[in-house]
């Protein structure tokens, strides 16, 4: 690929005691994109950021950033900055003076550096808090200092390591937004390590699923969500029903239920189906008339969790399947239709439920 | 009176955690000021004290001072006992903090060897220390009749190789609560290590190293035993000195220039605590 920023071929960390933590990664990150590496705790997504920081030596394989091995480049001369989970925010110095920091080490003139300073501020909304310590800040501030010191160097790209986790759930959502808009107005490519998959599908252009040191999907939110290669990114990322069933002559059965999916190419034999619980209807009465490509099958309501916007009602249909539909509480009080001990129809698009072959 | 008291007490019962009302623990409180300061107290009290025996209170004066600051061999060993302290302060912190660096960022063979050897200074008794440096100077050949300040030169290298560990180990524990990724991110933005050190590292430990410096301020000021085995025929500390006054009686002069020092030391653990305070409250 010609506008890629960073090219990672084939990289790996072994740590002393033999942990694999990153294992033969290769991807390369487009200029300008915001990209996420997601995964579970301790599946190599630090140690990967580190190594693209210099701040971990490769076992094995290569870093190009602009093209240029960065084999044996320091940190400090690396085009990339990084924002650390902790922000690491230098507490004896006031917020101007950590934010001229990276200038000074640059030694750039004073009155361009009072200038940039002033802008970078002015990005992330901290005009006027020039001469406040670190310790007058509250966490989110305390970030957007982290986030302006870094900026202000103009890397090509910036490295964030769950960058929201220490903040609180509403002021993290109004960072997601700030964060996505804050990279299309500067342009510089932003690489973020999150274990949030609400926050990586809803930030980033592309998203690397990450499992144990190795990558298990590369694609942008929407085809990750909506067709994941493989059981673990289809279970990590959002909620999934999945049905143990069999193939044979290109459709699928669950144990007791009918066709629930079709596959023409797929081998007879066992597999998985996968069902988004939005994906699923939930009627109350016997569906008038079943389109041929539907599925449908009954069972009886065993939970009604209710999160406000949305129910999620959990349908017992026999044979050990236990599956999830998502309700809309589109109008007021819908949601105490459904009860506890209900029979309930569940029905869905035989081309909305997902075959995965492992 | 008593009955007034009784009723106070039953109108403001003690409540579970008001430990300083219960009567053991004022007790345990009020021994420990007496015998901890009674004796501060009176030695200050008494270097006022117009008599020469200064056995009975005799009325208040302020000639005994006069007389320790006329006293010149008093004031030589004064002076020598400061320049000791001020020398050994400096180097033993340089030297505990570089300890504790090498000791913080670098695995190398030998190292928990190298650590319980470092401080094993001050586990040794003094005693035991004072006569190996008497023999290790004695042994060498170490001048005895170089001019002043040089003659101060083999108690200041006592000095030092018993107070550095303590400098080392204060400073060490402060370090052990260093957030890493402050010198990553110094890093990150361009310093190099050594600019790291100086930006990030040092204005961090600046509380471990005042403290360090004080614990070795201190250790060295009122060292006796040491300095004793080390020093010359010629050469006088404050402590040294003090005994030998002591030992013919113990006059309202020494206690007017032991009060001096403990106004020194106060006065110097005050702005210790000011800069400690101050850095304190940042992290
Ligand atoms: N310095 C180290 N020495 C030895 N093992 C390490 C070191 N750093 C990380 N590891 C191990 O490498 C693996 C990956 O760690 P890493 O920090 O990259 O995980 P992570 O994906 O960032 O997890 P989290 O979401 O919890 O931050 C873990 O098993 C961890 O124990
Ligand atoms: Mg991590």
């Amino acid at each position: 690929m010609t506008d890629a920023i960073i090219e990672i071929a084939d990289i790996s960390k072994a740590f002393p005691g033999g942990v694999r933590a990153v294992d033969a990664v290769s991807l390369s990150i487009r200029e300008g994109e915001f990209f996420a590496l997601l995964g579970p705790s301790g599946c190599g997504k630090t140690t990967l950021l580190r190594m693209i920081a210099g701040f971990e030596t490769p076992t094995e394989g290569a870093i190009r950033i602009d093209g240029v091995d960065m084999a044996g480049t320091a940190p400090n001369r690396r085009p990339v900055n990084m924002v650390f989970q902790s922000y690491a925010v230098f507490p004896h110095m006031s917020v101007a003076e950590n934010v001229a920091y990276g200038l000074k080490m640059d030694g750039v003139a004073k009155p361009e550096m009072a200038r940039r300073v002033e802008d970078a501020l002015a990005l992330v909304r901290l005009d006027g808090f020039d001469g406040r310590k670190p310790d007058q800040l509250s966490g989110g501030q305390r970030q957007r200092v982290a986030l302006a010191r870094a900026l202000v160097k103009r890397p090509r790209v910036l490295l964030l390591d769950e960058p929201l986790s220490a903040l609180d759930a509403k002021l993290r959502e109004a960072m997601q937004l700030e964060l996505v808009n804050l990279q299309k107005s500067v342009g510089i490519t932003f690489v973020v390590v999150t274990h949030d998959q609400d926050e990586a599908l809803s930030m980033a252009d592309r998203i690397a699923v990450m499992e144990t040191g190795q990558v298990r999907q590369l694609a942008p939110p929407a085809e990750l969500y909506e067709h994941p290669n493989s059981r673990f990114v289809a279970e990590f990322i959002g909620k999934m029903n999945v049905i143990e069933a069999t193939a044979s002559d290109g459709v699928l059965t669950g144990p007791g239920l009918g066709v629930i999916a079709r596959a023409p190419d797929l081998g007879d034999g066992p597999a998985s189906v996968a069902l988004r619980p939005e994906k699923i209807r939930l009627n109350m009465a016997p569906t008038p008339a079943l389109g041929k490509d539907e599925a449908e099958i009954e069972g009886t309501v065993t939970t009604v969790s209710y999160h406000g916007a949305e129910s999620h009602i959990y349908v017992d249909a026999g044979e050990g399947v236990l599956l999830s539909a998502t309700v809309q509480n589109a109008e007021r009080d819908a949601a105490h239709r459904v009860k506890r001990g209900d029979r309930a129809r569940l029905c869905w698009r035989l081309a909305d439920a997902l075959v995965l072959k492992e | 009176m008593i009955a007034a008291y009784r009723r106070w007490k039953r109108l403001h019962p003690a409540g579970p955690l008001d430990y300083t009302r219960k009567w053991p623990m004022q007790l345990t409180l009020a021994a420990t000021f007496i015998f901890l300061y009674a004796p501060i107290l009176i030695l200050i009290l008494f270097s006022f004290n117009d008599s020469r025996r200064n056995i009975v209170w005799r009325g208040f004066t302020t000639k005994y001072y006069e007389k320790a600051l006329g006293n010149e061999s008093l004031i030589e060993a004064f002076v020598n006992s400061l320049t000791i302290a001020f020398v050994s302060t400096i180097v033993s912190t340089i030297l505990g903090a570089m300890v504790a660096i090498l000791l913080w960022r670098f695995r190398f063979p030998g190292k928990a060897g190298y650590e319980g050897g470092m401080a094993l200074p001050i586990v040794i008794p003094e005693i035991c220390l004072g006569v190996a440096m008497l023999a290790f100077f004695a042994r060498i050949g170490w001048p005895t009749d170089l001019p002043w300040p040089l003659n101060l030169g083999n108690i200041i290298i006592a000095h030092i190789s018993f107070s550095f560990p303590f400098a080392a180990v204060v400073i060490r524990a402060r370090l052990a609560g260093f957030n890493r990724e402050l010198e990553e991110a110094a890093r990150d933005l361009g310093a190099s290590e050594w600019e790291t050190y100086r930006d990030v590292v040092l204005p961090y430990l600046k509380p471990g190293l005042v403290a360090g410096a004080l614990l070795a301020f201190t250790l060295s000021l009122d060292d006796f035993v040491i300095t004793f085995f080390t020093s010359g025929p010629d050469t006088v500390t404050f402590p040294v000195k003090v005994y030998s006054m002591v030992r013919f009686s113990v006059t309202p002069e020494v206690n007017a220039a032991s009060t001096v020092l403990i106004v020194i030391t106060l006065f110097l653990t005050a702005i210790a605590m000011r800069v400690q305070n101050r850095s304190a409250k940042r992290d």
